[in-house]
């Protein structure tokens, strides 16, 4: 496994570790469809909530929030119905989260969360 | 705090409007909006902006950004609101503190540089006469914003500096950065180049007398005669012959030249008239004012208070002279755009030169000149007649003989004539005032056969003239009032006799062509 791709893992353990500690169930990991890839699948009360993680070693190239921009945003709307689709539920209370880790792997790992964008 | 607030000012035309900004941080993907019709460099604001912070040691937040613009109906253009949409953002994030009342008015480098922009003057004015007294500039903008009464000017180099004064971590600014100054521009230059003086024109002792009387009554000008005569070179020397402008003409003139000029280096006001000398290709929009969106002033106004020459005066647009009587009329220019109405002042001198002939040679006794009578007359009358009409002096000037030639020096000198120019300016203004007028261009024609009136026995050789119909009852008026300039030059209270003569000879190409 390459290096960044070690570093996106680590990022989404830490996300998901985070969104439990909020009282959300995680449903379902890295779920893969011809359109794509949904990092956290977890439900928070009523509501589900489709979660992107975005992990930086540093702010060099920019927060890792810019790299989510409107088309991927639209994206992850859309994966979010497909996954309902897949799975037969309805689910009239959704959310896209998206998670920003930044982790040089000396310090401990910051993380920020904004709900329900776009 | 999510919400900052600052203050800027929007200009239209030369009126200037204060503008609320508002910045509110979203807690969501980062993005940068701005609203209240920003036009398309205002938009670039928000990528100078996000660099100038950062570059700063105060980056912007990684949210959604949004900048209001208020009051939003009103379009707002340039780059001047830069400075106050990045201190908003800058509050909103609590990186510094309110600034209150403050108006900020600069564009941002990408470096985090202050620099200067156009209009500075007639921002800062309509600023202080809304109430808003604190200005905040710069640093090369900041005598120029400093030339108002009433205003208090900060002027800085950079957005870190400016934000350390409002209360911003010391320790994450790039204080250090000190960018060089702007290089002095324009001032050395004009003070380095000699105005022309009137000691150089030889001969032409009508002429002379001429420019004289124009300076000193504010007469609109006509010059006419074969190249080389030397109209240009009378025409650049009237200026000279003007006195220096008062402190509210001098802030109109430099309010238009600081909307004009792209590197404002204005660091003191304009006390000289303006001299303004379009070329004759000029269209409308060049002499009146306009361009896309907002329209912005032209040679005419910049003329304001000084002289607009217009050479080869029959050359220009037939539409780009007549275009010149609404302001000669009102002393305003009210032009409409898409983008909205802007009025500029245009209370200028005209002054025309035009040859007699499109071959240039119908002087004397014109056996040279090839061209026909018709086009000779159609050549004149391309100046149509309600625009002479406005023009109290029409005078022939011919090429300089070998003996006057000859025998330079010992022309009277601008100063000495200048000095004439300025009593009978002071003598004008003691009559003129209680009937609130300056100078005597101004006096319309039911005052001076009323108020002014003159005795029979001085103007019969004028009331036998109309009689014969030889003069209309519009020359009649403009003879009275040369008259009256003519006696104020002569420091005598009522023009006699011989100003009336002398008047009537100043108006020989009237009654040659009209």
């Amino acid at each position: 496994m390459k290096a960044k791709d070690l570093l996106g893992r680590r990022g989404e353990e830490l996300a998901a570790e985070y969104l439990e500690s909020l009282g959300m169930l995680i449903v379902e990991r890295n779920w893969r469809c011809p359109d794509g890839e949904i990092d956290i699948v977890a439900l928070d009360g009523d509501a589900l909530v489709i979660a992107e993680v975005k992990t930086r070693r540093s702010l060099a190239y920019g927060h890792p929030f810019e790299a989510v921009g409107s088309d991927k945003l639209a994206r992850l709307h859309r994966l979010g119905s497909a996954w309902c689709r897949d799975h037969e539920l309805r689910m009239p209370l959704r959310r896209v989260d998206v998670i920003a880790v930044l982790d040089d792997g000396v310090c401990v790992p910051t993380l920020e969360h904004l709900k329900g964008v776009g | 705090m999510a919400l900052g607030r600052t203050y800027s000012v929007a200009l239209v035309g030369l009126n200037g409007y204060i503008v609320e900004v508002e910045a509110d941080i979203g807690q969501t993907l980062p993005a940068f909006v701005i609203l209240g019709l920003p036009d398309a460099s205002l938009n670039e604001a928000k990528e100078r902006i996000r660099s100038a912070a950062h570059n700063s040691g105060i980056p912007l937040s990684r949210r959604k950004i949004t900048a209001n613009l208020i009051p939003a109906s009103l379009p707002k253009r340039g780059s001047g609101f830069d400075l106050a949409i990045a201190m908003a953002t800058l509050r909103a994030a609590d990186d510094i503190r309110a600034t209150g009342r403050t108006v900020f008015i600069a564009e941002l480098g990408l470096d985090g540089q202050l620099r200067p922009v156009r209009g500075m003057l007639p921002a800062v004015m309509s600023a202080v006469q809304a109430g808003y007294t604190d200005v905040v500039v710069a640093q090369a903008n900041a005598a120029e914003a400093a030339l108002v009464p009433g205003a208090r000017v900060r002027g800085y180099k950079t957005l870190a500096r400016l934000a350390f004064d409002f209360g911003a971590d010391p320790q994450e600014l790039a204080l250090d950065f000190e960018p060089d100054d702007e290089p002095a521009g324009d001032d050395s230059e004009a003070v380095g180049v000699a105005a022309p003086d009137m000691c150089d024109v030889s001969g032409q002792g009508d002429a002379r007398r001429a420019l004289e009387v124009a300076a000193a009554g504010a007469h609109h000008l006509l010059l006419t005669g074969p190249p080389g005569a030397g109209k240009t070179m009378l025409a650049e020397r009237l200026p000279g012959l003007l006195p220096d402008l008062g402190d509210t003409e001098a802030m109109e003139v430099t309010a238009i030249h600081s909307l004009c000029q792209l590197r404002s280096s204005s660091l003191q006001l304009v006390r000289r008239p303006p001299f303004e000398n379009p070329h004759h290709t000029a269209t409308s929009a060049a002499i009146i004012g306009g361009g896309s969106g907002l329209p912005r002033p032209g040679a005419a106004s910049r003329a304001h208070r000084g002289i607009l020459f217009l050479d080869e005066a029959p050359e220009y647009e037939r539409r780009v002279l007549d275009a010149l009587r609404q302001p000669l009329e009102s002393g305003e220019l009210v032009i409409h755009r898409s983008a909205g109405t802007a009025a500029y002042p245009a209370r200028f001198q005209l002054v025309l030169a035009a040859n007699p002939c499109p071959c240039g040679k119908a002087s004397g006794k014109g056996v040279e000149c090839t061209c026909t009578p018709t086009m000779r007359r159609r050549y004149l009358a391309r100046m149509s007649g309600p625009l002479l009409d406005r023009v109290d002096i029409q005078l022939q000037v011919d090429r300089v003989s070998l003996a006057d030639f000859g025998q330079s020096g010992g022309e009277e000198d601008t100063a000495t004539v200048g000095g004439r120019v300025l009593a009978a300016r002071a003598r004008q203004l003691e009559r003129l005032r209680p009937l609130g007028m300056e100078t005597n261009s101004q006096v319309p024609g039911r005052v001076l056969r009323g108020d002014l009136r003159l005795v029979p026995a001085t103007t019969r050789i004028l009331d036998h003239s109309l009689e014969r119909g030889v003069l209309t009852a519009r020359g009649y008026d403009r003879v009275l009032r040369l008259a009256w300039t003519l006696a104020d030059l002569g420091s005598r209270d009522q023009p006699d006799a011989n100003d009336i003569g002398q008047a009537l000879s100043l108006r020989q190409v009237a009654s040659a062509a009209a």
